[in-house]
């Protein structure tokens, strides 16, 4: 089937939920309410066999100045080995409350692209088994992935100071 | 007598005083700096937890930061075993983005270096999966022959490791006829040695005895893991990009993809000995049928390509000015997402992009094998022996530049 097709059948099974079907470049994205997303890609993965989890990634809308509803958005690639079709779903997630239910449940390999995506734009997993930071050290400060998160700080981190201590101590011992 | 001081190392009591290591991130047999957080019983793993990020340089932030074309030296960066791949996954993404036409040859030529790359990625993941294990000849005999297949990227494009050959719309350098002429020689040479490495280990009982029945992955957890590459396809999983979205000039190759059974470690070294003899044919047939043409599209854009649409830098061939000119290449700079995947020797590089309509992206996300593949290393690696847990990194093939980005 079409992935425009298939698309339409999310529709029309979860009419309120669907903002908007794109296609570019060949490419399907359906922009879709953050909830219920669980129950949208169980739709998918079990009717339509979307059984692969291409990618899963945060965007930021910060500096776009058009072609977006909310702040945060996180991308859903499927992909069905069986039918090759592609799909995208795109998930809108609102400033003020940067949450969105966890998939994990579907995918174990989700945990830790939520894991990435939480730790560098600081969006939320609901019921995430493991919601750590995970590429940036555990007391990082900020999301580095934001837009307003600048490319180049004044600061080290603050690791790095206990890090120089610790060699401090290790050299008394001739490491 | 002289006061001692001790290092403040905290031993648990009761339950949680279970035997803790930290395998890494200096361990030779960990491919890189990834560190494996152990909880044992004995010998068996109890608890296995892979922490990751040391290699993390922020590719991914960085790009929003240079233009498309000065983002590809960041690729080869990634997995730098196998470099070219990265490139040619990377131009392709961004030329379906940007509406790239790319001239035949250089699809070929593509398509050359991207099986080159394979075989040398294997050989280097056969070479030190076989020493992790034990077996220190095999390495010789690999690097033997990675050798000369850095020796031929050198000599394209100058540079052994970090290659940034592939430029948006086509190539950098055309191929010569000594190239040729030596990839002729490996490519009728290359099938002995690949039967030399099965004489090696093929059927040695202590390969059999430490991989056959190690790390199996059924089909359908190996898709719940969102494993891909060889080590989806060790266990009976038929997803090959190179067949299913065909890139390049992957449509026109007549090719096989290895497909395992049992899902070992074993069976996932089978696949790839089976994927050096295909990619070794899709190497005969790209000398065999090389089209001639140009190496570089018309209408692919500069390598000073500017950061905003409507002007073009140009220079004067004999004055050595720049000179801007305007340009209405809208394609370059409209707006739009997409997710393009290829197939690297370690399985699916997909790389997202949004354009804002600007000559950088305004994301970049870079969907790696490596960063999911030892994310199942959680799940893979509970319950098996340490010494198991050696060969199960080894067979999934995870390089941490890709991973940490």
């Amino acid at each position: 089937m079409e992935p425009i097709r298939i698309a339409a059948r999310l529709q029309e099974k979860f009419p309120d939920s669907i903002l908007g079907i794109i296609e570019h470049r060949g490419q399907v994205t359906t922009s879709v309410a953050r909830t219920p997303i669980v129950e949208m890609i169980q739709f998918l993965k079990t009717e339509h066999q979307m059984n692969h989890l291409n990618c899963l990634c945060g965007v930021d809308n910060l500096h776009r100045t058009a072609h977006f509803v909310e702040r945060f958005e996180v991308i859903y690639q499927l992909y069905s080995v069986e039918k090759r079709t592609l799909l995208r779903l795109k998930a809108q997630v609102p400033e003020t409350d940067p949450t969105i239910d966890s998939i994990c449940g579907l995918w174990t390999g989700a945990n830790w692209l939520e894991r990435e995506t939480y730790d560098l734009f600081g969006i939320v997993f609901n019921n995430h088994p493991n919601l750590k930071r995970i590429l940036t050290p555990d007391d990082w400060q900020g999301h580095p992935l934001r837009k307003d998160y600048a490319l180049k700080g004044d600061q080290e981190w603050s690791g790095f100071e206990q890090l120089k201590e610790k060699a401090a101590q290790l050299k008394q011992f001739e490491f | 007598m002289t006061k001692t001081t001790t290092l403040d190392v905290q031993v648990a009591d009761g339950a949680d005083d279970k035997y803790r290591l930290k395998m890494g991130p200096q361990h030779p047999a960990t491919h890189g700096v990834l560190r494996v957080d152990l909880e044992l019983d004995g010998e068996t793993i109890d608890k296995c937890d892979p922490q990751v990020g040391y290699l993390h340089r922020g590719f991914e932030k960085l790009a929003e930061h240079r233009t498309y074309a000065q983002n590809i030296v960041l690729t080869d960066r990634l997995d730098y075993i196998a470099a070219m791949a990265n490139n040619v996954g990377y131009c392709v993404a961004v030329e379906k983005l940007l509406a790239i036409d790319v001239p035949p040859r250089a699809q070929f030529i593509r398509v050359m270096v991207c099986e080159m790359a394979r075989i040398s990625s294997h050989l280097l993941w056969l070479a030190t999966h076989a020493l992790d294990i034990g077996a220190m000849t095999v390495f010789l005999y690999c690097f033997r022959e990675r050798e000369v297949l850095l020796e031929l990227f050198a000599e394209l494009c100058g540079s052994r490791l970090t290659n940034t050959y592939t430029r948006l719309g086509g190539v950098r350098q055309d191929i010569t006829h000594s190239i040729m002429l030596k990839l002729q020689r490996f490519v009728d040479e290359f099938p002995g040695h690949i039967a030399e490495y099965e004489t090696l280990i093929d059927t040695n009982r202590i390969w059999l005895k430490r991989t056959i029945g190690i790390g199996p992955i059924s089909a359908d957890k190996a898709v719940d893991l969102c494993l891909t590459g060889p080590s989806l396809r060790g266990s009976g999983v038929d997803y090959d990009i190179r067949q299913h979205i065909p890139y390049a000039a992957y449509d026109q190759m007549d090719f096989e993809v290895p497909i395992g059974e049992t899902g070992d470690t074993y069976a996932r070294y089978r696949c790839r000995m089976e994927e050096f003899r295909q990619s070794n044919n899709i190497l005969r047939q790209c000398i065999e049928r090389m089209p001639p043409g140009p190496i570089l599209g018309k209408d692919a854009p500069d390598l000073i390509m500017p950061a905003k649409p409507g002007r073009k830098i140009e220079f004067d061939a004999v004055a050595g000015n720049a000179l801007i000119k305007l340009i209405d290449n809208r394609d370059l700079y409209m707006e739009g997402d997409v997710y393009v995947a290829t197939e690297v020797p370690k399985g699916e590089l997909g790389f997202y992009f949004i354009s804002d309509g600007m000559g950088r992206p305004y994301r970049m996300h870079i969907r790696s094998p490596s960063f999911l593949h030892i994310g199942a290393l959680a799940t893979i690696g509970q319950g098996v022996m340490i010494a198991d847990l050696i060969a199960i990194i080894g067979t999934l093939d995870v390089v941490l530049g890709e991973c940490d980005r």
